[in-house]
């Protein structure tokens, strides 16, 4: 098993005639996702690779192909609006790929999913991978190879890393989900790792975190009380020195955290079995298991 | 300028520029914000007719460069005849500024606010900004105006009023009243405090700000409500949609090497390490200088060449890689997603023969065209080392350097 992605997954990509939203579909169709359409406005009417539809709008490609997930490759002025599209027109799992959408649009996207059944992962992330079954995003399929370990991870190329390490080690994953980097984000560490523990697929979770925020901490108290499979954890900058500061009202956010030091602490505490070198990510899980 | 919302390392998806406060305040006065009347000048002979045009008797001379901690360096003056202020802008301008921001090096300023001086009764603290936590927009607000607000925030977290706006509401007479009411105001100082507080939040919404801070707002002894210091920092990723406020960019406040990475769209940060690093992805940037110092180094940067690098980016990076005389090896640590290995290879390979780099460089790459990056490093005729896996790849780097 796996989850957010599957083999019942019927994709659309919006945003499908551009370089990257073609070339990405292509990919994914490839791996063995059921790409059943596209939507690029004012383009509805056209077939790409030789037998996808291209639609007018999220509504009638739903309508036309029952698609219950979207890839959004829409550049950052409008892909705020591509989400709301879709959200609108009840896909349950909204992909965002694009990376540099406005805070402020971010912000009022996040507040109107909240009252719809879609699910938004990222923007800015690689997407959502279950190897073996199917794809979502921009992440080299061939380093992945079907198992257990769930990964959850707000880095790309980091979770590359720890996936290659896992597959070179015969080690399979259950699902990989980038959740992007930006300061708002649709789904958090504590939504996937939610779903990892109910997935009888996943055996054990890997959670791969960065200097910045308080995401990871309240990841690890989440997990100390809602998790009972194994999770290893990981958090970037460790050796990151004190750099320029966002100004005292971020200081204040942050709330002195953020540190990978303390976020490290906090996991510890929390029943993680943290990674301190990112070498050690694929031979680590290899023991927890 | 590229900063997350840490206390630590800038990475790459936390990006803000920077705005002076005299431009800070033309913001606020488009969305009717007071602020205090004032006059920008870049030179001493303008401080006499300038001081004589805000019409105070006391004037505030105020140095503008993008750091905190002006007064503290001297950068802020009391002035109180136009003689006065005149000899405070001569000594201002041109000076090279130190304040606890700042470093030791300090800022050169080019420019001065001359300002109204006024009585002041009460100064307060207000803040604005988009609170990671409730992926909403938070104000914050005090009664300890005008101090270290990480202080207040630190030993008296009672003292800090926090209020997070709904979006699609935004802020309503009744939350104004909320903070107003929570801030002690009352008679005319609260009634000017309540569109005080609208207003700065359109400013805050409409300029897409990523944090917009008033310390202190000052109540004055005559009940009016201003701003009399702003710091701005503005969304880069909505800069497209503010084409009056990208000439606000000020270019002699940044890094000139990370000015210079900008250009090429590239992620630059200075380190005072040896080893230099190119890779693709902040985290993985990030891990990358972890090993190296697990592996006992020290990474002199921070590049992160992002997912889309072509040859011309990748030769770029180097240029930018080596012109920081401290790195004496280079380690590249790449893995390929959209980002192919044979073109990583090439763009290194070219980048090398046209720059003539001789000190040691180690290749580690994976993923997309592995394969044919790696043919394409062994018969470009150069002594690249190749790293197997990120730990190798430091421990060679670091060996060969030594």
């Amino acid at each position: 098993m796996s989850i957010l992605v599957d083999e019942k997954t019927r994709l659309i990509t919006q945003g499908i005639t551009g370089r990257e939203g073609m070339f990405h579909t292509e990919q994914s169709m490839k791996y063995g996702t059921k790409v059943v359409g596209g939507v690029t406005p004012g383009k509805g009417g056209q077939t790409v690779m030789g037998k996808v539809p291209v639609f007018n709008t999220v509504a009638d490609a739903v309508k036309k192909t029952k698609a219950n997930a979207t890839m959004v490759f829409v550049p950052p002025p409008f892909a705020a609006d591509a989400i709301l599209e879709a959200a609108d027109a009840g896909i349950e799992l909204i992909i965002c790929i694009t990376e540099g959408i406005p805070v402020s649009d971010m912000i009022n996207v996040y507040k109107y999913i909240q009252g719809t059944k879609s699910r938004l992962v990222g923007p800015n992330c690689p997407g959502v991978i279950s190897p073996g079954k199917a794809k979502i995003g921009i992440m080299p399929a061939h380093i992945h190879k079907k198992g257990s370990v769930g990964i959850i991870s707000r880095s790309g190329t980091l979770t590359y890393e720890c996936v290659g390490q896992l597959t070179a080690l015969g080690i399979g994953q259950s699902t990989c989900v980038g959740i992007g980097g930006d300061p708002i984000i649709g789904s958090r560490f504590i939504d996937i790792l939610e779903l990892f523990q109910k997935d009888r697929g996943t055996k054990t979770i890997c959670m791969i975190g960065e200097i910045g925020g308080t995401a990871e901490d309240e990841a690890a108290y989440y997990i100390k009380k809602h998790v009972t499979k194994p999770v290893v954890g990981f958090i970037a900058g460790q050796t990151a020195p004190p750099g320029r500061r966002m100004g005292h009202a971020g200081a204040i956010i942050s709330g002195g955290q953020g540190t990978a030091e303390e976020k490290m602490k906090v996991m510890k505490r929390c029943g993680i079995k943290v990674v301190k070198s990112p070498a050690d990510l694929g031979k680590t899980i290899q023991k927890v298991l | 300028m590229i900063i997350i919302l840490s206390l630590f390392l800038p990475i790459n998806y936390e990006k803000f520029m920077k705005i002076h406060e005299y431009q800070a305040k033309e913001i606020l006065r488009k969305y009717n914000v007071p602020v205090p009347n004032g006059v920008l000048i870049s030179s001493k002979s303008e401080a006499a007719k300038a001081a004589k045009k805000v019409g105070t008797k006391v004037v505030v001379v105020k140095a503008q460069i993008h750091a905190g901690g002006r007064g503290k360096g001297g950068g802020v003056k009391l002035a109180k005849s136009p003689a006065e202020a005149e000899q405070h802008a001569g000594n201002i301008i041109g000076m090279t500024l130190v304040t606890p921001q700042t470093g030791a090096e300090g800022r050169l300023v080019k420019k001065v606010l001359i300002e109204e001086g006024m009585t002041i009764a009460k100064e307060l603290y207000m803040g604005i900004l988009v609170d990671r936590e409730t992926s909403q927009v938070l104000i914050m607000a005090s009664e300890a105006g005008g101090m270290e607000i990480e202080e207040v925030a630190a030993k008296t977290p009672e003292k800090i009023i926090k209020v997070t706006v709904d979006p699609i509401i935004g802020v309503q007479p009744y939350l104004a009243r909320k903070i107003a009411f929570a801030l002690n105001l009352e008679g005319a100082a609260l009634k000017a405090v309540i569109p005080f507080i609208i207003n700065l939040y359109d400013a805050f919404v409409k300029e897409d700000c990523s944090m917009l801070e008033i310390n202190p707002l000052v109540i004055t002894s005559d009940d009016r409500v201003l701003a009399l210091d702003a710091k701005v920092d503005i969304d880069d990723n909505a800069m497209y949609r503010h084409k009056d406020t990208q000439s606000y960019r000020d270019l002699d406040e940044e890094d000139p090497t990370e000015v210079e990475a900008s250009k090429f769209h590239l992620n630059y940060i200075k380190l005072d390490g040896n080893i230099g690093c190119m890779v693709n992805g902040a985290g993985l940037a990030m891990s990358t200088m972890d090993i190296i110092k697990l592996s006992g180094g020290e990474p002199a940067n921070f590049l992160d060449v992002g997912g889309g690098a072509d040859e011309e980016m990748i030769e770029n990076g180097f240029r930018i890689l080596i012109s920081d005389k401290a790195v004496k090896g280079i380690f590249i640590n790449i893995f390929g997603g959209i980002l192919r290995c044979d073109v990583l290879a090439r763009g290194v390979v070219a980048a090398t023969k046209k720059l003539h780099i001789k000190i040691p460089i180690v290749v580690r790459m994976e993923g997309t065209n592995m394969e044919e990056g790696h043919k394409i490093l062994k018969d470009s005729g150069l002594n690249f080392l190749i790293g197997n896996g990120m730990k190798d790849g430091a421990q060679k780097v670091v060996k060969a350097i030594k």
